[in-house]
């Protein structure tokens, strides 16, 4: 492929795609950040798989040794 | 609330998941950012949503986050990367964006069919050939500053250009267009 046919493509390409260089579109219409509250306020709350494996492993401990409840109560 | 002077004592907090921290660091970049994605996208409002994307990807991230280095530019690789999943996401849509308007034809050789066409093929190109494309040549970035947006080396945002000039030539050809 010559440097001409690639010129060819990009000449096509700027014809039929307008660039955003300087227009009004690369500036944004509004202040995003009350949506990014919102994004944040309504976020569920991401629990680390391991801890959901910690919690798993503490509550098969505590049911086959239920002894052990009190002394776990004792250190929380 | 309590105005951040230092730029490093910002990035410092942001680190530490302050919340003032991230706005201060938001309302700085939410433009730069919006601006590179609306440029890969072309759709005010998808590059919108795509800014709240990023930003939560970023606040998400923040204990990642090295202070000593530039965080326009780690947002900038984050943005180019949810860009590129909404690209992935929405490859069926070939329609051309309306909301972008086309400057007058500055060429009178080159019909509005071939316009529409050469819109379609560019639609078609894979995302990572379509970023490629979009920053390189319509938008006529300069390599160096893409290849760090991307995150890939310079030599290898030459070949996605290359690779993404035979793809349009080849889908250009199969609809009786000779570029």
């Amino acid at each position: 492929m010559t440097e001409n046919e690639q010129d060819r493509v990009q000449q096509l390409l700027k014809v039929a795609m307008p660039s955003c260089a300087g227009h009004a579109e690369r500036e944004l219409r509004s202040d995003l950040w009350p949506a990014m509250l919102k994004r944040l306020d309504g976020a569920p709350i991401d629990v680390p798989w391991f801890d959901w494996a910690l919690l798993g492993a503490v509550a098969v401990c505590l049911l086959f040794s239920p002894a052990a409840i009190p002394l776990l109560l004792f250190y929380l | 609330m309590p105005v951040l002077e230092q730029p490093s004592d910002v990035l410092r907090q942001f680190c530490h998941g302050d919340l003032e921290a991230f706005e201060t660091l938001f309302r700085l970049h939410q433009n730069e950012v919006y601006g590179w994605i609306v440029r890969i996208v072309r759709d005010r409002a998808a590059a919108e949503d795509l800014t709240i994307e990023t930003f939560w990807r970023i606040h998400r991230a923040h204990a990642r986050f090295d202070p000593g280095r530039s965080f326009g530019a780690w947002a900038r690789r984050i943005a180019m990367n949810t860009a590129l999943d909404y690209l992935k996401s929405a490859r069926s849509e070939t329609a051309l964006p309306e909301e972008l308007e086309s400057p007058a034809l500055p060429d009178p050789g080159i019909s509005e069919e071939i316009r529409r066409k050469t819109a379609c093929a560019f639609e078609r190109l894979p995302p990572k050939l379509r970023i490629a494309a979009a920053l390189a040549l319509i938008e006529e970035q300069p390599y160096k500053e893409i290849a760090e947006a991307l995150g890939i080396s310079l030599s290898a945002v030459k070949v996605r250009v290359f690779r993404a000039v035979r793809c349009l030539r080849e889908e250009l050809r199969r609809q009786g267009v000779e570029p």
